[in-house]
């Protein structure tokens, strides 16, 4: 009798982490269910740091595991069952003081497994996926392709159906935002709100996956992962130009460049053969990360910060593993070593940076810019070597030169010249020689004609130079000597020295004998063969369509990072990916194409209550946009956005003061004009130490580490960013002026042409109620305060339109604001 | 697993779910007739997820009086005779050799002495530089740390480890771990305000937002910067032309359309939206107010060396108690003007007086009030100054330096730990930032091992993998 009641709790447990239906004891499952518990109980003293291991124990490898705590087969004889389930203080594991004890139902779980032999498995995603056959499903009808079959399969395993498939207008509104961050316009929505082909979705999908916006869209992403900023991040946190780097990233994406060559580019474009100015360009992510100017930083200490930076980033942003746990103690969970953490950083040794100071720029011709800067820098070594060219001639006519000189003065000469002059010619080193030569050259009569040719050339070559952008740019030079730092400290030099290696659990490089590169490391990072890469990448590419990952945890996929939900289909996906030619546009179509992506994302009770966060996908997902893209979908809907893609970040309004705690220099925000103010949120200057405030309030990260899960929070800031910075009020009139012109004749047309722009739908009849009585309101009150309504509608650096009435116009700017900020008008669904 | 089970924890705080807030909570957001008055503010604001706190509070706020650039302990709270004595005489090389160095790399190290005279204050004879004649009055309410060491040698690592207990970025601040560990009684208020002032002598360091930063904590702890020139909240004023009770009406509008909305797609998000209107809303009438100094007595004026209005350290002053009335769990002011490289003698004492005063003050006035003992006053820098001289200054160190902590559950009048005779290494009951942390957490009723969030694998917490308590300077 208790023994059942004990499995139910089990069978509850584990039912209401994994499954709500299925109620038959299963084998328990190493990697679902044993593992996280030694993981977050044991491994700190027991896992794979041997720096921190007690008792010599260590319960992440079964061959350690069996010879002390575990028999396997036999519960009751192991040890490692008598310590977790002991009342006594001085024998329980985990330590009485630690106050974690394992709950009865974590315990028998662990017993089960030991008397069903005890069999651990390689963490799942340290195994290269393989590709599993389509699950057998019921509702063929809805299992569109693969991804619904998989999903198809697990909704009805949790005994779920899905949610029916969404409204049309709906539906473009969320494929837009998904795919490129902006909202469809009217005459989009009616387009595929009344194509009656079969083929209108997929003509949807196509069509925006083709729109240039796709790649800013893709990039906003991106350019969190890899730590993109216009200022170099730490202390005096000063400009720097990379903006060519996010012209590369929205190029790339648009142009559907492989995933795998772009990983290569990034990591090493400038080991490439003969590279291009793209791949030059690209290899400027590793220059990314945050640098100092500080006076009385040490080179030594920053270097090693860079080194640990790179690794950080690289391994959260391909690999999905937190690498840099390992800078000073193997991992506690995941089977990184500390060496593993120093011999991949070795493998960016070789980049040439400041380890303090400002970052040199380089700048970027054209090729054929480029090839006109050679010719010219041939003709002038040439012109500079008929200038020093001996000459009897010249020689004798400069000892001419010579003696007048002495005889009329000096003076007017530099002053090295003239001291020599004053020297006997017999006695003067050739050094002074050489300086009154030099002098006499570069005014002798009869060089003239030389001398303007090289002015000639100089003038044509260095505006070529001088004109062109700038970048930061990885260049190789001899590696520096990379050392095991104990404990992460910089100061002690007493540690190993390593070569660039890859995490030795997962594979090891054969380069011949010769030290491992960029390049061979960006090559193992997207080989077929890494377990990682594939997964990681599908899984972001999940979270844009979906709102969360099949893994949850998009940046932890070691054994402390959550499990996928979809197993199968994670690695369905990532074979998929690669075997396409690590097509992103194909993969994303894939998913958009899914009758699991087109359904509604409105959830009965029922389905709410089953499954409160979506694990089962039995509906879409519904959230906030991210933070640039509500600025872009308001200006987009004021008809205020500015279609531009690419160039130098740009600055909007930004309250005055904001910066006043920079230093080194002082700076002040000045806000741009024109068009300028008006493009897209992923072209605003990304000042790491002050961030624009309306990004920081909607959680844009200010990318100091990758960030490949932004927060999304809900905050009274983002009201007020959304009631009150200039850009929105500037909206809303943009807007109001645009509803008198174009609105129609009377109040409901009006607020239904604005409904369509702002919503994508028409205005329901009580929003009509609401809004006419509002802006009725604020008519009465504007035409009584006309200075109030005058400023009002002047907000922003645009003039109010003339020929409008203001006290009108101010009534409707009330209304467009209203509109902008609504929920609905901020949301994804 | 533990990640998935805090997730829909913090989902739920973040309004995805009914459980977080309570069903009839969220009910009254979209109808809001169901409460009222104080019902309804009771609901809407974080409580916190270490509720009930682990154990008995000894207070309930802390004020942070941030002294950034890094103050010399060897002027202000840390006499040395021996280093007086070897003033211009080279530096042991025994203390140096070895250790990181700032801008004096390279350099040859010679003593300098301490630029200002001691004295002993108060009855319990707590030894202060003159530098702070008023703070010496309240000397028995203070304990001074005189062995404090941190591990980062230069302002921006070094102000990222004061705040949040490492010197990698993206970790949350002590205020955003503070807020999400016990949420804030003020509903008007956020729960971690970060006021900030500059000094006049030119000694000033940048600081950086990420040093209130909410790191990978939901952005809704983010410490909110107020400022003493402009809007005091960024974007708190209505739009020019806008009155209050227009922007009331744009908000009800609002409001009421996002009520509509639900109706049909049931998305308990929309419950947390209309709550942060309301907040918003509220914070765009409170906040004027709170900044208005005019309503203070001119003896408290007076008390502050203050008028208001002016960003001074001593205006932040009196705005903090103002604050710490009004339920704000956390408040940092930055002075910043202590980066004495050069000029230490009359600079230090410049910046001095800008702060003096008003931290006596403070203190006096919380104590007055009857909130000094449910208040925790931190006072201190990133780190301190070397005991040798860099021209006529002090280099950044970090291997000894000082701070003092006041209000309820600190023991007053006592001066905890040592430097050595040079004041260059702490070596008598050392304090590492971790400590400070623990010991802060702790007289909030916090366990700093338990206040953890998951992210990449790992619970992480302000301490990071170390933290123990300064026993000796609890009551």
């Amino acid at each position: 009798m208790r023994k059942k009641a004990f499995v139910a709790v089990v069978v509850l447990a584990a039912a209401s982490r994994l499954s709500a239906a299925d109620a038959t004891p299963k084998i328990i499952d190493y990697s679902r269910e044993v593992q996280p518990i030694l993981s977050a109980h044991c491994y700190a003293c027991h896992g794979p740091d041997d720096g921190k291991r007690k008792a010599k124990l260590r319960l992440d490898r079964r061959d350690a595991a069996i010879k002390k705590a575990i028999k396997p087969g036999d519960a009751a004889h192991s040890s490692l069952i008598s310590r977790v389930s002991s009342d006594d203080d001085d024998e329980v594991m985990p330590p009485a003081n630690k106050k974690d004890r394992l709950t009865p139902a974590q315990i028998d779980v662990l017993r089960r497994w030991i008397d069903e032999g005890a069999k651990f498995d390689i963490h799942w995603s340290y195994v290269k996926p393989v590709r599993p056959a389509l699950p057998a499903v019921k509702n063929k009808s809805w299992a569109h392709n693969a991804v619904d079959t998989f999903i198809a399969a697990s909704q009805e395993a949790h005994g779920l159906a899905p949610a029916p498939e969404t409204d049309r207008i709906t539906l473009i509104r969320r494929l837009s935002f998904d795919l490129t961050g902006l909202p469809p316009a009217p005459e989009e929505v009616d387009g595929f709100v009344n194509d009656t082909s079969p083929e209108a979705y997929e003509k949807l999908v196509n069509r925006l996956l083709a729109s240039k916006h796709y790649g800013e869209r893709m990039a906003m992403y991106w350019l969190d992962a890899v730590r993109y900023a216009d200022t170099a991040g730490y202390h005096s946190d000063n400009h720097r130009d990379v903006w060519l780097f996010r012209n590369y990233v929205i190029d790339a994406f648009n142009a559907n460049k492989r995933f795998d060559q772009f990983t290569i580019e990034q990591l090493a474009g400038d080991l490439l053969p003969n590279p291009t100015n793209e791949q030059r360009i690209a290899s400027g992510y590793n220059r990314l990360l945050q640098t100092t100017e500080e006076g009385g930083a040490q080179p030594k200490e920053y270097t090693a910060k860079y080194a640990a930076d790179r690794v950080r980033n690289a391994s959260s942003v391909w690999l999905a593993s937190t690498m840099g746990c390992c800078e000073c103690h193997n991992h506690k969970f995941d089977p990184f070593t500390t060496r593993d953490f120093y011999s991949f950083g070795a493998f960016f040794a070789d980049i040439q940076e400041k380890a303090v100071g400002r970052q040199d720029q380089t700048p970027i011709l054209p090729p054929e810019d480029a090839a006109r800067v050679k010719l010219f820098d041939e003709q002038l070594a040439l012109l500079r070597s008929t200038l020093d060219r001996p000459s009897i001639e010249l020689d004798a006519l400069q000892a001419v030169w010579e003696k007048s000189v002495r005889a009329e003065g000096v003076k007017g000469l530099p002053k090295p010249v003239a001291d020599a002059l004053a020297i006997d010619p017999a006695k003067r080193t050739p050094q002074q020689k050489q300086a009154i030569t030099k002098h006499y050259r570069s005014i002798a009569p009869e060089l003239e004609a030389i001398r303007k040719a090289t002015a000639d050339v100089q003038a044509k070559r260095d505006p070529l130079l001088k004109n062109a952008p700038t970048t930061l740019v990885t260049t190789a030079i001899p590696p520096r000597v990379v050392r095991v730092l104990p404990r992460g400290n910089w100061l002690d030099d007493s540690g190993e020295v390593v070569q660039p290696t890859v995490p030795v659990f997962l594979a090891s490089l054969d380069t011949k004998g010769k030290r491992a590169t960029r390049l061979d490391l960006a090559k193992w990072i997207v080989a077929p063969e890494n377990p990682l890469t594939a997964r990681v990448f599908v899984n972001r590419l999940w979270k844009i369509c979906f709102g969360q990952g099949i893994v949850k945890s998009l940046d932890d996929f070691g054994i402390q990072g959550s499990l996928p939900s979809h197993p199968q289909l994670l690695d369905w996906l990532a074979v998929e990916f690669v075997e396409k030619g690590w097509d992103i546009k194909y993969l994303l179509k894939l998913m958009t194409m899914s009758n699991t992506y087109r359904q509604s994302s409105v959830a009965s009770q029922v389905v709410r209550e089953k499954d409160p966060t979506n694990i089962w996908l039995a509906r879409q997902g519904r959230f906030r946009l991210e933070a640039e893209m509500v600025r872009d979908n308001c200006l987009a809907v004021s008809g205020l956005l500015s279609s531009k893609i690419g160039g130098p970040s740009v600055k909007p309004y930004q309250p005055a003061g904001y910066w006043s705690f920079l230093n080194f220099p002082k700076r002040e925000w000045q806000a741009d004009k024109g068009e300028s103010v008006y493009r897209r949120g992923l072209y605003t200057y990304w000042c790491r130490t002050f961030l624009h405030p309306s990004l920081l309030a909607f959680d844009a990260p200010t990318r100091e580490e990758c960030t490949v899960d932004r927060t999304r929070s809900s905050t009274p800031l983002q009201a007020l960013v959304l009631l009150n910075d200039p850009i929105y009020v500037e909206a809303a009139r943009s807007l109001a002026a645009r509803i008198m012109k174009e609105g129609g004749p009377d109040m409901e047309t009006r607020l239904n042409w604005t409904y369509r722009r702002a919503l994508s739908r028409g205005v329901k009849s009580e929003e009509v109620k609401l809004l006419t009585e509002l802006y009725q309101k604020h008519l009465t009150e504007f035409q009584k305060d006309m200075p109030g309504a005058q400023k009002a509608v002047t907000v922003g650096q645009l003039s109010a339109p003339k020929n409008m009435d203001t006290a009108e116009l101010a009534a409707w700017t009330s209304v467009a604001r209203v509109i902008l900020n609504l929920h609905e008008t901020v949301t994804r669904n | 697993m533990l990640s998935l089970a805090t997730r829909i924890n913090r989902r739920a705080f973040l309004g995805h779910s009914a459980c977080g807030l309570g069903s009839i909570a969220l009910a009254s957001l979209l109808d809001p007739g169901l409460l009222r008055g104080a019902d309804r503010d009771k609901v809407q604001g974080w409580k916190g997820v270490i509720n009930p706190p682990h154990h008995d509070p000894k207070v309930k706020r802390v004020i942070w009086l941030y002294m950034a650039g890094g103050p010399s302990h060897l002027e202000t709270f840390d006499y040395k005779p021996t280093l007086a004595k070897m003033n211009g005489k080279p530096m042991p090389e025994s203390f140096t050799k070895g250790q990181p160095i700032a801008q004096l790399q390279g350099a040859k190290l010679n003593c300098l002495a301490p630029q200002h005279e001691f004295k002993k204050c108060g009855q319990s004879g707590q030894e202060i530089s003159s530098l702070f004649r008023h703070l010496a009055g309240v000397a028995d309410d203070i304990a001074i740390i005189r062995s404090l060491h941190t591990n980062a040698i230069n302002h921006d690592p070094a102000h990222t480890l004061m705040n949040t207990g490492t010197t990698i970025s993206g970790r949350p601040s002590a205020g955003s771990w503070v807020w999400y560990g016990l949420g804030s009684d003020s509903e008007n208020l956020p729960g971690f305000i970060v006021l900030t002032s500059t000094g006049a002598s030119g000694q000033q360091q940048p600081i950086a937002q990420r040093q209130w930063h909410s790191g990978f904590l939901p952005g809704n702890f983010q410490g909110v910067h107020f400022h003493s020139k402009g809007d005091p909240v960024l974007y708190v004023k209505s739009p020019e032309g806008v009155t209050a009770d227009r922007q009331r009406d744009v908000v009800d509008a609002i409001q009421a359309l996002n009520r509509l909305y639900n109706e049909q797609v049931k998305d308990s998000e929309i419950a947390t939206r209309i709550s942060q209107y309301e907040m918003a809303f509220r914070m765009q009438s409170s906040v004027p107010g709170l900044m208005d100094l005019s309503a203070e007595t001119k003896e408290t004026l007076d008390l502050y060396g203050t008028r208001g209005g002016d960003g001074s350290f001593a205006a932040n002053c009196l705005l903090a108690r103002r604050l710490a009335e009004r339920g704000v769990r956390f408040i940092q002011l930055y002075h910043r003007d202590w980066d004495h490289h050069g000029g230490i003698k009359n600079d230090i004492q410049k910046v001095a007086k800008e702060v003096d005063q008003a931290m006596a003050a403070l203190l006096k006035d919380l104590k007055r009030r009857g909130l000094l003992d449910s208040t925790l006053v931190i006072w201190g820098g990133e780190f301190g100054r070397t005991p040798m001289a860099q021209g006529n200054g002090r280099d950044h160190h970090i291997k000894g330096f000082s701070m003092w902590l006041a209000g309820g559950g600190i023991k007053g009048g006592i001066t905890y730990g040592a430097t050595d005779e040079f004041g260059y290494n702490a070596v008598e009951n050392v304090v590492h930032v971790n400590d400070l942390h623990a010991t802060m957490l702790h007289l909030l009723g916090i366990d700093h091992e338990r206040l953890t969030y998951p992210y990449q694998g790992r619970n992480f917490r302000l301490t990071d993998v170390a933290g123990k308590l300064i026993q000796g300077v609890l009551a």
